[in-house]
Formats: C-alpha cells, structure tokens, sequence
C-alpha cells in the first residue's frame, strides 16, 4: 500500500530577468525558503530531485553545484527532465520514493537560468526541443512555431480568434500584478495583445511566455513525518502522466494534446472525478499556458469546456475569479514567467499557497472545497503531468 | 538588417565591451543592460555541430536527389513510417521494405516563422505546414509561400524535392496545388 505524502513547505524566487543571481544563488532562495517554511535541517532530507532544462546555461551539472551551495552535499540527488514539465516530473519522483517507503523527507527545486545565452540561441534550443533531425534541422520550428500550428488548426476548425487568445493573456497579465514574484506584474489590454508584433503567426508576442530565469521548491513528507511538521499539510492527491510523438507530424490532429488527455484521464481516475463534473470539483487551476492557444486546449482537456468551446470561456471571462473556474490566478506563464524546470514546482508552491489563503488580495481565490489542480505540459505536448493536491487527507 | 546580423551585432557589441573592460579593470565583465547586475563575459566560446547516423535510413538521401520521397512499410501490417525508421515496434526483426510517399495531400495547418532560432536567422522569414498525404501519412515541411493568409487549411497541396538554398542540399517541400511544380 503507497504511502500519502504532503507538502510542507513552498519556497519561490522572483520570476524574470535574474542576472543578479547565479544558479546556485537562484535555487538557494527557493531552497532555503522552502526549507525554513517547513522547519526542517538539512540533515531532515532523506532525498533531493532537482528539475533543470538547461543547455543555455553554463554548468552541466547543476543539481551538484546547487546542492554545494545550500550545504547539502553528501545528498542522494539526482536531476529529472521533462521539458517544461521538468518541475512536475521531479515532484513525481520525489512523491513516488516517500510513498514507497525510500524516503520520510524529500526536497524538490527547480531551477533555469535562461538569460546565460542570448535570446537567438535560447529561441534555437527551445525550436530544437520536438524530434531535432526530422523537424528541426532542415525546417527550423520555434516554440511558438509548434504551438502556432495548433492555433492555425484550432482556429480554422472552431472559429476562434486572435482576439479570444489575447482574452487568456489580459486576464494572466490581471493576476499577475497582483503577484510580486511575477516577471510581469502589470496589466495589459486587448489592444496592445493584439498590436503586438507576431513571433510564429497566427501567435503574436502577447500571446507568449517569455524567457525567465526562476527557481521554486517544495518539501514533500510522508504522512507520519508530515503530521509532526505541520497543522496544514497539502497532500497529492493523485498524478497522471503522459507522452506523445517527438515528430508533431506523427500526431493525427492539431486542436488538442493527446498527452494531456490521457494524462488528465488518469488523474481523474485516481481520484474519483468525473470529467463532465471537474469544473466544479476545484477552487482553482493552474494551467500550462507557454501561449494562449494552450490555454484554450487545456480548458476543454481538462473538461471545463466541451472540444471547440475552450474559447469561449476566454471569451465570457469564465476563469477569472467568481467565474465558473479560476484559472491561473499566479500570473501563469505567460506573465509570471516560465523558467521552464521551475514551472511545475512553481505551480505547486502557489496552489499551496492558494489553498492555505495565503496569497495577495486581489487573486486569492474563495477556498471552498480545498482542492485544486496543476496542469504541466513539456515541449509541444510531448510530455503531459497532471497533479491534484488536497488539503483533506485523500482516501 | 537580417536578424542574424541583429544577432550577431549584439554579441559582437558585448564582446567588445567585455575587451575594453579586460583593459580598464583587468576581468571581463559587463552590465546587463536590462538590470544593471554585473554580467561575467565567458573567456570560452563552443561551436557546436553534429554528426548524425543516418547509415540505416540510407536510402531515403540516396533517393532524394532522384526527386523520390521515401518512407518505409511494414511487410506484415503494411503501416508506413514517415520519417522512414529501419524497425517495426511490432515485429521486430522483420526487415521493412522502402515506398514512394504520393505527393498529393492536403493542408493541415501552418505558420510562419518570424523570431528566428540563431541557425536559420540568415533566411527571410518561413512558412511551415503539416500536409496530410493521400495515403494518411502527415509531413511537416516549409511551404512554397511567402504569405499565410493566402493558405487556408484543408487546401490541396503537392509534396516535391527541393534544393534548400543558400547551402545547397535536397530536401523537400510543400508547395499550394495552384503553384507551377
């Protein structure tokens, strides 16, 4: 029988252009924040899983270098990689190892340093991230390439448009000036979204996550361990995870992620929810939006809108807050910005945070039924982790 | 300018910068100039480049120039893989038989490229689509077309060779059914 497992303390740094900081110094504000919110030592962790992406930043080994730092050497660690996912994949690993008795105490980060290279070579890394030969080398895909041909086909298809993506950015940008660790905290309009110059078209600048530099950590306990630390545990309730095709030719449609799906199918599953009903089963949902487009798919991927009717919740501002789900209250990742390992454990930290209604006025959602839910894409759907953290134990 | 000598004006400009202050203050440091923060200009710079296999889909480049397009089939449940791959998940062991991809199909979608990744910052700005040949085999491929709005998904398309200029190789392209070959 797997054990439970809970979080018990959230540390987070300040999303964006951070060459203030090295990547040591850049985990260690999430790692000691983390650490101290659990009132734990170092010699508490039973195990590190550390999430970086990497190739635009400078040491290969960063899970070593910041663990050095944070005095935390001696550690079993290792790092994970799921693309953008890489946060939610780590704190699967960590969750797995506590709940089969590997671990009582276990410390997740997740760190990038994006801004080590100049944009043209992040912008090269990233396009390379799908099946590099066949796709990348003679065709030079982008990150907003590949998401720009599922907004092509989704609009063609369900006649959504440029207006209704930008409607997913207005109200990110809303909550993220409410959130001082977002790279953007400022409003925009749906003017300036849509007088923003395209990047991948039918996709423009406002319609994208930008280049970050970030680091979040959490501190995952087993029941037992968790008890002792803290009056409010979250716990995890249940994970999906899924795959798809490298080659984005090989997928047979362009309007919704497989992976996510069937990752979302799964985590459901686990936890005793119907999808016509999940809408109403959160307080809150913090979805993969690199770009708006993704958005609009995780809403119907999710279940809050039947296929072709994701816009429309954009469109009635259906996820702000009283609408029929909060969606992204931290900013997302279009304006707290997505330094991409630290995005999963990023969500995590604010959901915890959301859940104890410890948030800024102005996006703390209402905590009625003290669930919510964190949706992590990596690359182009190639990689899908669905996570549903509960503040009641789960059964 | 093309964004590649944007690109390359930017890093040279840093370079220098990281120079004089060799010369003034004896380390190569520089300001961000977004944040002010003091920036280390790395002493060591890494060219990148690959060599990939490509021995056991041979045939595929072999063929190119003859202005075929291969995949390849399995003998058993006849699926044909694009890009071809030399084993069949499903038989393993049996040895697949190369196929001619029909150059007929039609659009599933598209975009155009216009923030370059650095390597392909010397082009002009790209159009890349996905097109779904008759045989339900999809390729992704540039298309022979400068402006999206006159592509419309669904639109029948042709799949041809092509020499991909300035350095001159075969590849292929998607070009729109009303465009001469």
């Amino acid at each position: 029988m797997p054990r439970r497992v809970a979080i018990v303390g959230t540390g987070h740094s300040k999303f964006g252009v951070r060459s203030d900081a090295s990547i040591p110094e850049l985990a260690w504000e999430a790692i000691s924040e983390a650490m101290k919110e659990a009132g734990i030592e170092g010699r508490d962790i039973d195990l590190v899983v550390m999430g970086n992406v990497g190739g635009w930043s400078s040491e290969p080994l960063p899970a070593i270098v910041s663990l050095e730092y944070a005095g935390l050497e001696g550690k079993p660690v290792y790092r994970v990689e799921a693309a953008c996912a890489t946060g939610s994949a780590a704190i699967k690993a960590a969750r797995d190892a506590i709940a089969s008795g590997d671990a009582d105490i276990a410390l997740v980060f997740g760190v990038e340093k994006m801004n080590e290279s100049p944009t043209p070579t992040v912008v090269e890394f990233i396009g390379r991230a799908g099946n590099y030969f066949w796709e990348f080398e003679n065709f030079g895909l982008t990150f907003p390439g590949y998401y720009a041909l599922y907004a092509t086909a989704y609009m063609s298809k369900y006649g959504a448009t440029e207006e209704d993506m930008c409607m997913v950015s207005v109200k990110n940008h809303y909550y993220a000036s409410h959130n001082p660790k977002a790279q953007f905290p400022r409003k925009i309009d749906v003017e300036s979204c849509m007088g923003s110059r395209y990047v991948a078209w039918p996709l423009k600048l406002l319609d994208s996550s930008p280049i970050t530099d970030g680091a979040a950590a959490v501190v995952l306990a087993s029941e037992d361990v968790a008890s002792k630390l803290t009056d409010s545990p979250v716990w995890i309730e249940a994970i999906g995870a899924a795959s798809d095709t490298s080659n984005l030719s090989k997928r047979a449609q362009f309007t919704s992620l497989r992976a996510a799906r069937l990752a979302v199918e799964q985590a459901y599953k686990r936890a005793g929810i119907e999808r016509e009903r999940a809408a109403s089963e959160f307080d809150l949902a913090e979805v993969h939006d690199c770009f708006t487009i993704a958005e609009i798919m995780a809403y119907e991927d999710l279940g809050f809108a039947r296929p072709g009717e994701g816009y429309m919740l954009a469109r009635e501002e259906q996820t702000y807050i009283g609408g029929l789900i909060p969606v992204n209250l931290s900013g997302g990742l279009k304006a707290k910005g997505h330094p991409l390992a630290a995005t999963g454990v990023s969500m995590a930290v604010d959901i915890v945070r959301q859940l104890h209604g410890r948030v800024e006025k102005g996006r703390q959602a209402p905590i009625k039924r003290g669930r919510a839910i964190a949706h992590n894409i990596g690359g182009t759907g190639h990689y899908a982790y669905v996570t549903i953290y509960s503040s009641s134990k789960p059964r | 300018m093309s964004q590649k000598e944007e690109a390359d004006r930017f890093l040279a400009q840093m370079e220098s910068f990281a120079n004089a202050m060799k010369e003034s203050v004896g380390v190569p440091v520089l300001m961000d100039q977004k944040t002010g923060s003091l920036l280390w200009y790395s002493q060591r710079e890494l060219k990148l480049r690959y060599v990939i296999s490509v021995e056991r889909v041979r045939k595929f480049f072999e063929s190119l120039p003859e202005g075929k397009i291969l995949a390849t089939r399995c003998r058993v449940t006849g699926k044909v893989f694009f890009p071809p791959q030399r084993d069949c998940p499903d038989h393993p062991g049996e040895e697949l038989e190369w196929v001619e991809l029909p150059n007929q199909g039609e659009l599933l979608t598209f975009t155009m490229i216009t923030v370059k990744p650095y390597s392909f910052s010397h082009y002009d700005d790209y159009i890349v689509g996905i097109a779904r040949l008759e045989n339900g085999v999809n390729v992704l491929a540039w298309v022979r077309e400068k402006d999206p709005k006159k592509l419309r998904v669904g639109m029948k398309v042709r799949l041809v060779v092509t020499r991909r200029e300035p350095e001159g190789y075969f590849t292929y392209e998607i070009v729109p059914a009303d465009q001469d070959a």
